[in-house]
C-alpha cells in the first residue's frame, strides 16, 4: 500500500442540481481514519459518492484515485440467492484478489459460509457487506453509515477490523454517528462547508441566468 | 468480467422464473394467434415467420427491466461502477447473460412453436439461424434501454416505449430471412444485414449503455 | 461575435424575447398568406381535383417532421459536447413540436391517400417510416417527462436522440427493403425534370414551407424561454427550501 497522503481541496459537490457543500478540504493519511459529521441532509453521502467517482465534482481537486477506493453504502449489494462465500467470491473475482477466507475469518462469518444470504439477519448481512471491503484489497475505505443495524458486539468487531486495516497502512473515511472508539480517527464537521444552494451549472454563465 | 457473467447466470438459474417466464410467454403467443386468426394452415403458414419473430421480440422485452433493476436496488450497481472492471465491459457481460437466459432458449424453442403455426419445412433452418443471429441484437439494444431507465419509477413501461422503435430494423430483417427461407428464396441479403445490425450494436451500444448508466448513477 | 454567445441563457433570453414578436408576425403572415393563396388562388388538378391542395399542409409538415429531429440531434450533440443548457432546453422544446408535425403529416397523408389510392393507410415505406419516426418522438418526449433531475434528463435524452438517429436511419433503410412503395418521390426539387410539380403550386408551397418553418422557430423560442424561466423558478424555490 502506498504511504502517500490523500489530499482533497476546495471540493464542491452537488445533489439534485444544487451545490450542497463547497470549499471542502482535508488530508487523509495512510493509517488514519476520518469521521464525517454533520446533520442529516448536509451532504455526507453526496460527498462520499463524489469521492468514490460515482458523480462528478462541481469544483475542486480530489487527490484520491478512484482505483484506491472501496466504497460501501447503505445497500450492501448482496445477492439473496447466493451463499455467503459465493457473494464474497464474486467480488474477489471482480477485484482480482483471493482474500475470501481471510475476510470470512476477520468478520466472524466462517460458520455462516454456506448459508444463503437470504437467511442472514440484518446485522449478519451488514457484516457480509463489510467483508467485501476486506476482499477488495483497496487501501481507502469509504463507508456510509457502516454500523447501521449492527449490535454492540458487531460494532466492536467492525472497529477492530477497521483498526486492523489502518494498522496495515490503509485509510478510512466514514460517515457515522456512532463513536467507534477509534483513537486514530480525526473528525471533520461538514456544517461550515454548507453551500448557499446555487445551481450546479458547469458553464460559468449558468448561475447568472438561472438563479 | 467472466465472473459477472457467471454470477448473472447463476442468479437467473436460482431465481427460477426469470427465463422460464419468457419462454412461457412465447408459447402463449404461438397458441393465442391461431385462436384469434383461425385454424387454416395456409393463413398460419403465411404469417408464421412474422408471428414467431414478434413473439420472440416481445418475450425478450419482458425481462429487460431485470437486467439492471435488481442490481440497482441492492446497491451492486454502485459497487460495480466503482470496481476495477470497465463499466462498458460489465454492461456487455450483462447483455450476454440476458441473451443466454432469454434469446438462446427462445431460439431453441422456436422450431417447436413453428410446428404449431404450420411453418413450411424450408423455414425451420432459417428460423433458428435468424433468431440465433438476431436475438443478441435484441439483448444488446434492450440493455441500452434498461440503462436509460434504471431507477425510474414506471420505468418498465417507458422501457418498452423506448426499446420497441429501436427493434424495428432487427425485426424487419429477421422476419424477412424466415419469410424468404420458407418460400425457398435467397436469404443472403437480409441475413447479412441482420448480422451487420447485431455486430454493430454489440460493438457500439455497450459504450452508450455505460454512459447512460453513469448518468443515472450520479 | 460568435454563435456560442447565445448559449448564455441570459443573452439568449434577451435576444429571444426581442426577436420573438417579429418572427411570430412573419410566421402568421406566411402561414395565412400561403394557405389562402394555395387553397383559393390555384387551379384544381386535372386528375386530383381540389384534393391536391392538401399538399400545402402535407409537404411542409413532413419536411418539418424530419428537420426538427435533425435539429434535436444537433442540439443534443452540442449539449453532450459543450454542456450549454440552452441547447438541451431547445431540444426539449422542439420535441413535442416535431411530434405534432409528424402527426399532421400522417393525418393529411391519410386524407390525401383515401381519394388517390383508395385507402386511408398503406404500409408504404414512406408512410411506415413516418409512423416509426412518430414512435421515436413519443419515446423521446416520454423520457424527458419521466426523469426528474433536469440535467440528468438532458443527458439521457441526448444519448437516446443520438442512438435513436442511427436506428431511425437504419429503420428507414430496412422499411425500404421490406416493401417497395406506392408513395411518389418528393417532387418539390424536381422543377425542370419530368413529372414536375406544377409551377402554379410551386410558389404558394414555398410560402407555406416558410410559414411552417417560421411558426416552428417562433414556438421553439417561446417554449425555450418558458423552459429557462421554469428552470430558474425551480432553482429559486429549491434555494428557498435550503436556506
Amino acid at each position: 500500500m502506498t504511504a502517500k497522503d490523500y489530499r482533497v481541496s476546495d471540493l464542491a459537490v452537488a445533489r439534485g442540481g444544487l451545490v450542497v457543500l463547497e470549499g471542502v478540504g482535508f488530508t487523509l493519511r495512510p493509517g488514519h481514519a476520518l469521521v464525517l459529521r454533520g446533520p442529516n441532509g448536509v451532504g455526507k453521502t453526496t460527498l462520499l459518492r463524489t469521492l468514490a467517482g460515482l458523480q462528478p465534482p462541481v469544483a475542486g481537486d480530489i487527490g484520491l484515485p478512484p482505483e484506491a477506493i472501496a466504497y460501501a453504502a447503505h445497500a450492501d449489494g448482496l445477492k439473496a440467492t447466493l451463499s455467503v462465500a459465493e457473494n464474497l467470491a464474486f467480488w474477489a473475482a471482480i477485484y482480482g484478489t483471493d482474500r475470501v477466507e481471510t475476510a470470512l475469518d476477520r468478520m466472524n462469518l466462517r460458520e455462516l459460509r454456506d448459508r444463503s444470504a437470504a437467511s442472514l439477519s440484518a446485522g449478519q448481512k451488514r457484516r457480509l457487506g463489510l467483508a467485501r471491503l476486506l476482499v477488495s484489497g483497496r487501501p481507502v475505505w469509504m463507508l456510509d453509515e457502516p454500523t447501521v443495524s449492527l449490535d454492540a458486539a458487531s460494532v466492536a468487531l467492525f472497529a477492530d477490523v477497521v483498526r486492523g486495516h489502518l494498522a496495515e497502512g490503509g485509510a478510512a473515511l466514514m460517515a457515522t454517528h456512532i463513536d467507534l472508539g477509534l483513537t486514530e480517527a480525526g473528525v471533520l464537521d461538514l456544517t461550515p462547508f454548507k453551500a448557499r444552494g446555487q445551481a450546479a451549472g458547469t458553464a460559468s454563465d449558468f448561475d447568472e441566468a438561472f438563479a | 468480467m467472466i465472473a459477472l457473467l457467471l454470477r448473472d447466470l447463476r442468479l437467473a438459474v436460482r431465481a427460477g422464473g426469470g427465463f422460464g417466464l419468457g419462454l412461457a410467454f412465447f408459447l402463449l403467443v404461438a397458441v393465442l394467434v391461431p385462436l384469434g386468426v383461425g385454424p387454416e394452415g395456409g393463413t398460419l403458414a403465411k404469417i408464421a415467420p412474422g408471428i414467431l419473430w414478434v413473439g420472440a421480440l416481445l418475450a425478450c422485452l419482458l425481462s429487460l427491466d431485470r437486467i439492471f433493476a435488481l442490481d440497482f436496488e441492492d446497491g451492486s450497481l454502485d459497487l460495480l461502477a466503482t470496481a476495477p472492471i470497465p463499466l462498458e465491459g460489465a454492461v456487455a457481460m450483462k447483455s450476454a447473460a440476458h441473451w443466454l437466459v432469454t434469446g438462446l432458449p427462445l431460439t431453441l424453442a422456436a422450431p417447436v412453436l413453428g410446428v404449431l403455426l404450420h411453418l413450411p419445412g424450408e423455414g425451420y433452418f432459417w428460423l433458428v439461424a435468424s433468431l440465433a443471429l438476431g436475438t443478441p441484437a435484441l439483448s444488446v439494444i434492450g440493455t441500452f434501454g434498461a440503462a436509460l431507465t434504471v431507477g425510474l419509477k414506471r420505468g418498465g413501461l417507458l422501457l418498452s416505449l423506448l426499446v420497441l422503435p429501436l427493434y424495428v430494423p432487427t425485426l424487419i430483417f429477421g422476419a424477412e430471412v424466415v419469410k424468404r427461407g420458407a418460400a425457398g428464396m435467397a436469404v443472403e441479403v437480409p441475413l447479412l444485414l441482420l448480422a451487420g445490425i447485431t455486430l454493430g450494436a454489440a460493438a457500439v451500444l455497450p459504450f452508450a449503455s455505460a454512459l447512460a448508466l453513469r448518468i443515472n448513477l450520479r | 461575435m460568435s454563435l456560442w454567445e447565445y448559449a448564455n441563457p441570459k443573452k439568449f433570453m434577451q435576444t429571444a424575447t426581442r426577436v420573438l414578436p417579429v418572427v411570430s408576425v412573419l410566421a402568421a403572415i406566411c402561414m395565412v398568406g400561403g394557405l389562402v393563396w394555395g387553397f383559393f388562388f390555384t387551379p384544381d388538378d386535372y386528375k386530383q381535383g381540389a384534393t391536391v391542395k392538401i399538399i400545402f399542409i402535407h409537404v411542409p409538415a413532413a419536411m418539418m417532421a424530419i428537420n426538427v429531429w435533425g435539429m434535436m440531434l444537433v442540439t443534443s450533440l452540442v449539449w453532450i459536447v459543450r454542456r450549454h443548457h440552452v441547447s438541451a432546453l431547445a431540444a426539449r422544446a422542439a420535441a413535442p413540436l416535431g411530434m405534432t408535425f409528424t402527426l399532421i403529416a400522417l393525418v393529411t397523408g391519410a386524407l390525401w391517400g383515401q381519394p388517390m389510392w383508395g385507402t386511408w393507410w398503406e404500409w408504404d415505406p414512406r408512410l411506415t417510416s413516418f409512423l416509426i419516426l412518430f414512435l421515436f418522438y413519443l419515446g423521446y418526449v416520454a423520457l424527458w417527462q419521466a426523469v426528474e433531475n433536469p440535467d440528468t434528463a438532458a443527458d439521457l435524452t441526448s444519448v437516446l436522440c443520438i442512438v435513436g438517429s442511427v436506428f431511425a436511419a437504419l429503420s428507414r433503410y430496412a422499411v425500404k427493403f421490406w416493401n417497395q412503395g406506392l408513395h411518389q418521390d418528393s417532387t418539390i426539387m424536381k422543377v425542370g425534370e419530368k413529372d414536375p410539380l406544377d409551377p402554379a403550386y410551386y410558389w404558394p408551397l414555398i410560402v407555406c414551407i416558410a410559414g411552417f418553418i417560421l411558426t416552428f422557430v417562433a414556438l421553439v423560442l417561446l417554449r425555450t424561454v418558458t423552459e429557462i424561466r421554469a428552470r430558474r423558478l425551480a432553482v429559486l424555490t429549491a434555494r428557498e427550501r435550503l436556506a
